[in-house]
């Protein structure tokens, strides 16, 4: 390559340098030297050492909404795994029309989140929710979705299931890759079908699900925009108070910014935990073809 | 990289003369910010449009903005603030504390606005530390509206309604009705209903936050408040106090509870009235004080007030321009056209007849009273508040859905905005370890 190549190359990849030093680059740089600072956004920053990590420690709501979100993930991440995957084996099969239902079980995720949070605070409506109107056709108790402390987390992670069409078509692209011949072997063999899904189809998709859970993981600990739609500040009792919505809280509504970026450290470092920790559990139970 | 800094520049450029267009020679443009939105926003453009067919120096652009306290903040940052912004007046210390105001003392001071102009509660709210950063733009108190429709007749006037609190909650416990399954059906009163200000029910029984100094949210006051909201959250059931409310509309539509007879009383603001006659006007209702403690007297006509204000940003780039549109709205016959568009109390101590005569709220004379009464109270002056308030909502929702004791809940909070209270002293007010 000519150096005049290099020059040309660098000019069409300059738009894209630009962007990523200044929007990507310089924030995280500058959110990581302002978490060590006091920083209320109109006086010039303030460097505090850890104290905002020290805080953070002592800090009664950081400890609320993060085990908040954690049970979040704990519930949406598995919840929504099983629904895609069990979803996009219904939609691997032979089926007139599958195209149709392809489509059909794609299209929630393309509803927006404000209508979405909207949209649920009536289905999940303790008196006149239609949730709760079926539940008690069946004679079920009927919660207080919306309201009680016990109940909302819960309502948080039935909404994420709505979601799981994004996924549901990855997995569904990872079943179109498995070999019929090895399916073709499980016949012959007289496999059932929970054994050929067991046996065959899991441990093939398995990169697939892998890819999945971290960023299901990923995903979920980002939760914002639906817990922040339906439920005030967090209400009921800071049940649905998420680690988002406090880092929101601490930059715009408390002036905080210095430990809004401590926040957002804390949360990028529990990510990242989480997500080696998977890619580790993952060295055991994934099997890449050819690996 | 010659190339994107050159592009940068240029950037900066037309944005900055495009920002310093004005559309005469001699006119300056300048830009207003406010929050409102429909029925009030317009009140308030005819009063822009007042101003500007007034005199031909300054032309005022009224521009509607959501979420307009965080954007205030920001644009101000950014250097490129509005030259007038409409927020509340709970902003107003937490934004003077970050130096976000421009102090108007010494110009109010020489247009004649002074403390004598204004009613003393809401004189009091605009300063800070002795100094004023604000003006009112419609002020509100608030009172206890009741259905008297659905009260025994000895009870329907407010001569005769219950004036303490103890002879409040039997009427209100005994109006309350619920279907065989306990299903409430009609609510007396519910403090959730709006639910805007948990924060404000130990002022109710002569508590407070703050002493001026230090948190002071564990008080036997502070106490008594919340276990009489836990008494009501009792006697209407766990989840009443949310389900009940969550089938109905918004405070300002006809599937309001109040309107449509669902709860007997709310403590709500003086638009409420205003909201009652676009939307409902058959809806009879009056107004009264809240009740007050039996072995509290003194707390008689107690209200709690607020107010949305205009404020100069710290960085405005026509000050004086600025100014004298601010100066404009508080003139009597503008101020007066605008709280009375907008269905609310005056903040002006001389007020015209006028004023009474045509206002839409039927009790209006009440809530001038009540704004004006020494026992009127409104949000502490401390830079925190933002967290106090979502604290207090905490505690409230804590006590209320029988998470946490009274005691359990006021403890808590006090160690936790205590050691927030003096972070904040030590990182934004300097003041030593």
């Amino acid at each position: 390559m000519s150096k005049r190549d290099g020059r040309i190359g660098w000019l069409f990849a300059l738009p894209w340098v630009f962007g990523f030093t200044v929007f990507l680059l310089y924030p995280v740089v500058a959110s990581l030297f302002l978490s060590f600072t006091s920083y209320s956004i109109l006086k010039p920053p303030r460097l505090i050492g850890t104290a905002n990590y020290v805080e953070l420690y002592h800090d009664p709501i950081f400890w609320k909404s993060l085990s908040n979100t954690f049970l979040y993930v704990l519930g949406a991440v598995p919840l929504g795994t099983v629904m895609a995957i069990a979803l996009a084996l219904l939609l691997n099969s032979k089926v007139k029309g599958m195209a149709v239902y392809r489509t059909l079980f794609f299209l929630p995720t393309l509803v927006p989140m404000a209508a979405l949070g909207v949209l649920f605070l009536w289905i999940f409506n303790g008196d006149y929710g239609i949730l709760n109107a079926g539940l008690k056709l069946v004679h079920l108790p009927l919660p207080n979705w919306l309201g009680d402390p016990a109940w909302s987390k819960w309502t948080l992670i039935l909404i994420s299931v709505w979601g799981c069409g994004q996924a549901m078509i990855i997995y569904l692209a990872g079943l179109q890759d498995v070999p019929v011949s090895l399916y073709e072997a499980c016949e012959i063999d007289g496999a059932s079908s929970w054994a050929r899904t067991r046996a065959v189809t899991l441990p093939l998709i398995s990169p697939v699900i892998l890819f999945n859970v971290i960023m299901g993981i990923i995903g979920s600990l980002q939760v914002f925009a639906v817990p922040y739609i339906m439920f005030m500040d967090g209400a009921p009792a800071r049940s649905t108070y998420v680690f988002t919505s406090y880092l929101l809280d601490n930059a715009f509504k408390f002036q905080r910014m210095g430990y809004a970026c401590a926040l957002g450290w804390v949360m990028f470092v529990i990510t990242l935990i989480l997500t080696l920790l998977s890619m580790k559990i993952a060295e055991r139970h994934v099997h890449y073809e050819g690996g | 990289m010659t190339l994107v800094v050159l592009v940068a520049l240029a950037c900066v450029g037309i944005s900055e003369s495009v920002a310093n267009r004005q559309t005469s020679k001699d006119r300056v443009d300048i830009t207003y910010w406010e929050k409102w939105t429909g029925p009030e926003a317009t009140v308030m453009r005819q009063l822009v449009n007042r101003y500007n067919a007034s005199q031909n120096k300054v032309h005022v652009n009224y521009v509607t903005i959501s979420t307009i306290d965080v954007k205030t903040l920001l644009s101000t940052s950014g250097g490129d603030p509005p030259d007038v912004a409409g927020i509340w007046v709970e902003n107003l210390v937490q934004f003077e504390d970050a130096n976000m105001l421009t102090d108007l003392t010494d110009m109010a001071a020489k247009a004649g606005l002074d403390k004598n102009y204004y009613v003393k509660n809401y004189w009091d709210m605009m300063n800070y530390n002795g100094r004023l950063y604000a003006f009112p733009s419609t002020p509100a108190s608030t009172a206890l509206h009741v259905r008297p429709d659905l009260i025994p007749a000895q009870y329907a006037s407010p001569d005769t309604f219950p004036k303490t609190l103890d002879e409040f909650d039997d009427l209100m416990f005994a109006v309350t009705k619920k279907d065989e399954d306990g299903k409430l059906k009609q609510a007396g009163f519910m403090p959730t209903n709006p639910g805007w200000w948990h924060w404000s029910w130990p002022y109710l029984f002569g508590g407070s936050l703050y002493d001026g100094k230090e948190i002071t949210i564990d008080t036997p006051d502070n106490l008594r408040a919340f276990e009489w909201c836990k008494k009501y959250a009792d006697h209407l059931g766990p989840d009443a106090m949310t389900e009940f409310q969550s089938a109905f509309g918004n405070n300002s539509s006809p599937e309001d509870p109040f309107m449509v007879g669902k709860v007997v009383t709310e403590f709500n603001g003086v638009w409420k009235g205003h909201y009652i006659k676009e939307q409902k006007p058959d809806t009879p209702w009056f107004a009264v004080p809240l009740p007050y403690r039996n072995d509290r007297p003194d707390l008689a006509n107690h209200s709690m007030i607020t107010s949305d204000i205009l404020v100069i940003p710290t960085g405005a780039k026509h000050l004086k321009e600025a100014f004298d549109f601010l100066r404009f709205t508080q003139s009597q016959p503008e101020m007066e056209a605008l709280c009375k568009g907008q269905g609310k109390n005056s903040p002006l101590a001389k007020v015209s007849d006028a004023f009474y005569k045509d206002h839409t709220n039927k009790f209006i004379h009440l809530f001038d009273q009540l704004a004006r009464s020494p026992t009127a109270f409104y949000s502490p002056q401390i830079g925190v508040f933002p967290q106090l308030r979502s604290e207090m909502d905490d505690v409230f929702q804590e006590i209320t859905t029988g998470q946490k004791s009274p005691k359990k809940a006021l403890d808590d909070a006090q160690d936790h905005m205590s050691e927030l209270w003096h972070t904040y002293r030590v990182q934004v007010l300097g003041e030593p370890q």
